[in-house]
């Protein structure tokens, strides 16, 4: 693929088209949004339940770009020392010490400005996405889980892609990032930050998509299987759980079965299997009420050899 | 790159003043980005040119679901507007645009077959297509009745069209069996072609309707309420989270920050002579919502449950009860769901708290309240009762709810009905008051906010003097 960090694409389709090179199957208005990203050098906001594939978006756009990553992962209580900058402070005061002593007792201080340069910062994920020779992609996820002030001050890097030292000014981009920032959707974000990005909101996949999906990460599983799980899991999905089985898990279930050797999904195996996209004791219950006898024993023919392999 | 039609910037302009029209925030930035994605989008598709516009107005799944209505319905009305205008000769340039001979050739059988791949394809403009020529080729049968919605269960019969899998020509056709959803897209393709032609016949526009009468998820008064109740909420959490922090002997027990020690250190030349310390957490205060759900306030009730959902978005200790003759707690509700509407529907379906008369009992609500909860309150609590305080004749039983108030740090009372009305009827607001930090009235978002401030000013200590514009103070 030809792509360099710093080529622009064409059309959306050309998103999509890279994007599935690098296993991510986008759907249109993905690919359009990746698109006018990178187009309008605006961060997108991605929300979605968990699981749909949010961070794997940015992954991808970083490996389809050619771009390297760089992600700030947030958490509550985050603040900029830890995703911006901060002074390497014991560096500092050993140059202090240093020039002190060269100078001798006499004479004048140390100058400020000699220890506050780029030498003494230490570089923080968004300050490195920023100072960043190259471009690079911007993950930052769960963003809902940091508090109001932390948005606040993100505002100024999403909308001039610049951050502000006070002791040496602003820092701007040198090129220019494609910056993502997810959202479980777990608070209100506030219109200051949504203003300022695209916004781009993830389902769960089509049937059809999902099953494309799994064959692209677990090629092994046939076409007829593939549909039948996807078939399974939107069940699972549709019931009141606390945690939904994701894209991630159901390509997890299809490895599993691949590796199980099953060829349908009967309640002697999905009860052996279940394990993989449910992880809540009650959640377990409601599936095992609900899904279980839902099952069957799939359809006539396939029916058999699913009970001959139980029997065999 | 495409060249922008004439007019473009306008028709997005009068769009997005629709839009505004029904609550979805638009700031001129975003439109901006809107012209500026749709300069480099495309735009002669139309999935494209939708998305695009999506992506950089609207900004929430709700904002997307009145985007999609008012999106259909704004560029409906446009094209036909212009189609009228530029074709007089009503819809022959339309109709010649379609192929032709195919139209002809095409049986029955053919196009109920290409429907359903189209269908299944998702292919949106297929789909548009072959709902014309549905149309078309019903038309020619006679079975034209000029109102839409029948026409359009009469080609849908015609065509076999159902979401169940059991007819029979579903079992021949190797594709999957279509679900609801997909059928539900062309049969809005189909709607949208009627109308087209019905608009053609006539030559005129059927009136606009406002989108208040297709189904929107919305509470009371759109999106820009609850939106105007968050962020009075947001200003109240930072207000109630420093107030009733005890300021005394707030430099004992303070930790040194070695980190910015060092830092601030450097300015003197590395020797640490101002200490750094720790900041102080703010106490984070657990807060007690009661709200009153019976029938007397439910035209408030939706807007009480609005601001218990933006209340449970700002603090991390917050229990909500709903009480009308019994209390319940509703905290699991609200941290399971996101969804306002689902919400309100949950509580009402699982709230369990009317008894056989439906009137709510006040006394009743303080004794439980006071007995199952009680021994949770402490100094750090807050409590807050939104309630109208008419307790249809029955005891206020204010000694609970004085108990109630002396075990909590604070205790304030919002009253839906306007300070007027209080202690009128039934209402017994006045045995309340005297225990409550404040009683203010609470009808609109706009009280929300004095509320606000006046929790915020601090004077709320010294009720009857300071803020007697807000709270009823003692009465004699």
């Amino acid at each position: 693929m030809a792509a360099t960090p710093q080529s622009v694409p064409e059309s959306p389709a050309e998103v999509a088209d890279a994007l599935r090179d690098a296993a991510y199957l986008a759907d249109d208005s993905t690919a359009l949004i990746a698109f006018l990203a990178q187009r309008l050098g605006k961060p997108v906001l991605v929300e979605g339940p968990a699981g749909v594939g949010k961070t794997e978006l940015a992954k991808a756009l970083s490996r389809s770009t050619g771009r390297e990553l760089v992600r700030l992962q947030c958490y509550e209580g985050l603040d900029e020392a830890k995703a911006l900058y901060e002074w390497n402070y014991r560096k500092q005061l050993l140059q202090i010490q240093a020039t002190a002593s060269a100078q001798d007792e006499t004479s004048d201080p140390v100058g400020m400005g000699e220890i506050f340069t780029a030498e003494f910062l230490l570089e923080r994920p968004l300050m490195k996405a920023i100072a960043s020779p190259d471009p690079v992609v911007l993950l930052i996820d769960e963003i809902d889980k940091t508090d109001q002030e932390f948005e606040a001050m993100l505002l100024e890097l999403l909308s001039d892609f610049q951050i502000t030292i006070p002791e040496m000014g602003q820092i701007s981009a040198n090129t220019h990032p494609i910056v993502l920032l997810t959202s479980n959707n777990s608070r209100e974000l506030t219109e200051a930050l949504k203003r300022r990005c695209l916004y781009l909101w993830l389902d769960y996949p089509t049937r059809e998509r999902e099953i494309e999906i799994i064959r692209l990460h677990a090629p092994e599983i046939d076409q007829a299987l593939a549909a039948r799980l996807v078939d399974v899991v939107d069940m699972v999905r549709e019931l009141d759980l606390k945690k939904p089985p994701s894209i991630a898990e159901a390509i997890d279930w299809a490895r599993t079965l691949i590796l199980m050797g099953a060829d349908d999904i009967d309640e002697k195996v999905f009860r052996e299997s279940l394990s993989i996209i449910i992880k809540h004791r009650t959640d377990l219950d409601l599936v095992a009420e609900k899904i279980v006898p839902r099952l069957g024993g799939g359809n006539g023919s396939t029916n058999g050899s699913g009970a001959s392999n139980g029997t065999s | 790159m495409s060249e922008k039609p004439s007019g473009m910037a306008e028709q997005i302009l009068a769009f997005c003043e629709e839009l505004r029209s029904e609550g979805v925030a638009i700031g001129t930035s975003e439109i901006q980005d809107a012209l500026r994605a749709l300069e480099i989008v495309p735009w002669h598709s139309p999935v494209d040119f939708k998305e695009a516009l999506a992506t950089t107005v609207a900004k929430s799944p709700k904002d997307r679901e009145v985007f999609d209505l008012v999106f259909d319905r704004h560029f409906f009305r446009a094209t036909e507007e212009a189609a009228l205008e530029y074709a007089p000769e009503g819809g022959e340039g339309r109709k010649a645009a379609l192929s032709e001979d195919v139209r002809d050739e095409l049986g029955m059988e053919a196009l109920a077959e290409a429907i359903r791949q189209a269908i299944a394809d998702g292919d949106e403009s297929a789909m548009n297509e072959l709902a014309r020529l549905a149309i078309e080729a019903f038309g020619r049968q006679g079975e034209s009745s000029g109102v839409v919605g029948v026409d359009m269960q009469r080609i849908r019969r015609g065509l076999g069209l159902s979401p169940s899998a059991d007819t029979s020509a579903e079992g021949e056709s190797e594709g999957a069996p279509l679900d609801r959803d997909q059928i539900a897209r062309f049969e809005r393709q189909l709607r949208r072609e009627l109308q087209r032609q019905q608009i053609q016949k006539q030559g005129q526009l059927p009136p606009a309707r406002p989108l208040s009468d297709l189904n929107r998820s919305l509470p009371m008064r759109g999106a820009q309420d609850l939106a105007a109740v968050h962020k009075a909420v947001a200003q109240m959490k930072r207000r109630l989270a420093t107030l009733g922090h005890d300021p005394r002997g707030a430099k004992r027990g303070r930790t040194v920050d070695v980190r910015r020690t060092m830092r601030s250190s450097l300015e003197t030349g590395g020797v640490p002579l101002n200490l750094k310390y720790r900041p102080r957490r703010p106490r984070k205060p657990e807060i007690y919502v009661l709200c009153d759900v019976s029938t007397s306030v439910s035209s408030a009730s939706t807007f009480f449950l609005s601001v218990l959902h933006a209340l449970h978005d700002s603090f991390r200790k917050l229990r909500s009860f709903v009480f009308i003759e019994r209390i319940s707690e509703v905290t699991q509700v609200f941290e399971d769901e996101r969804d306002f509407t689902a919400i309100a529907e949950k509580i009402t379906a699982t709230g369990g708290v009317a008894d056989i008369s439906g009137y709510t009992d006040y006394g009743r609500v303080w004794n439980e309240f006071y007995s199952d909860v009680s021994a949770d309150l402490g100094p750090r609590s807050t409590v807050i009762v939104l309630g109208d305080a008419r307790t249809n004749g029955r005891p206020p039983a204010e000694d609970a709810f004085a108990r109630v108030a002396e075990r909590a740090n604070r205790t304030f009372w919002l009253n839906p009905e306007p300070e007027l009305y209080w202690n009128y009827g039934d209402s017994v607001m006045s045995a309340y008051t005297p225990f409550c930090d404040g009683a203010f009235e609470c009808w609109k978002t706009e009280h929300l906010e004095q509320f606000v401030d006046v929790v915020a000013s601090g004077k709320v200590e010294t009720t009857g003097s300071t803020t007697r514009k807000y709270t009823s103070g003692h009465r004699y």
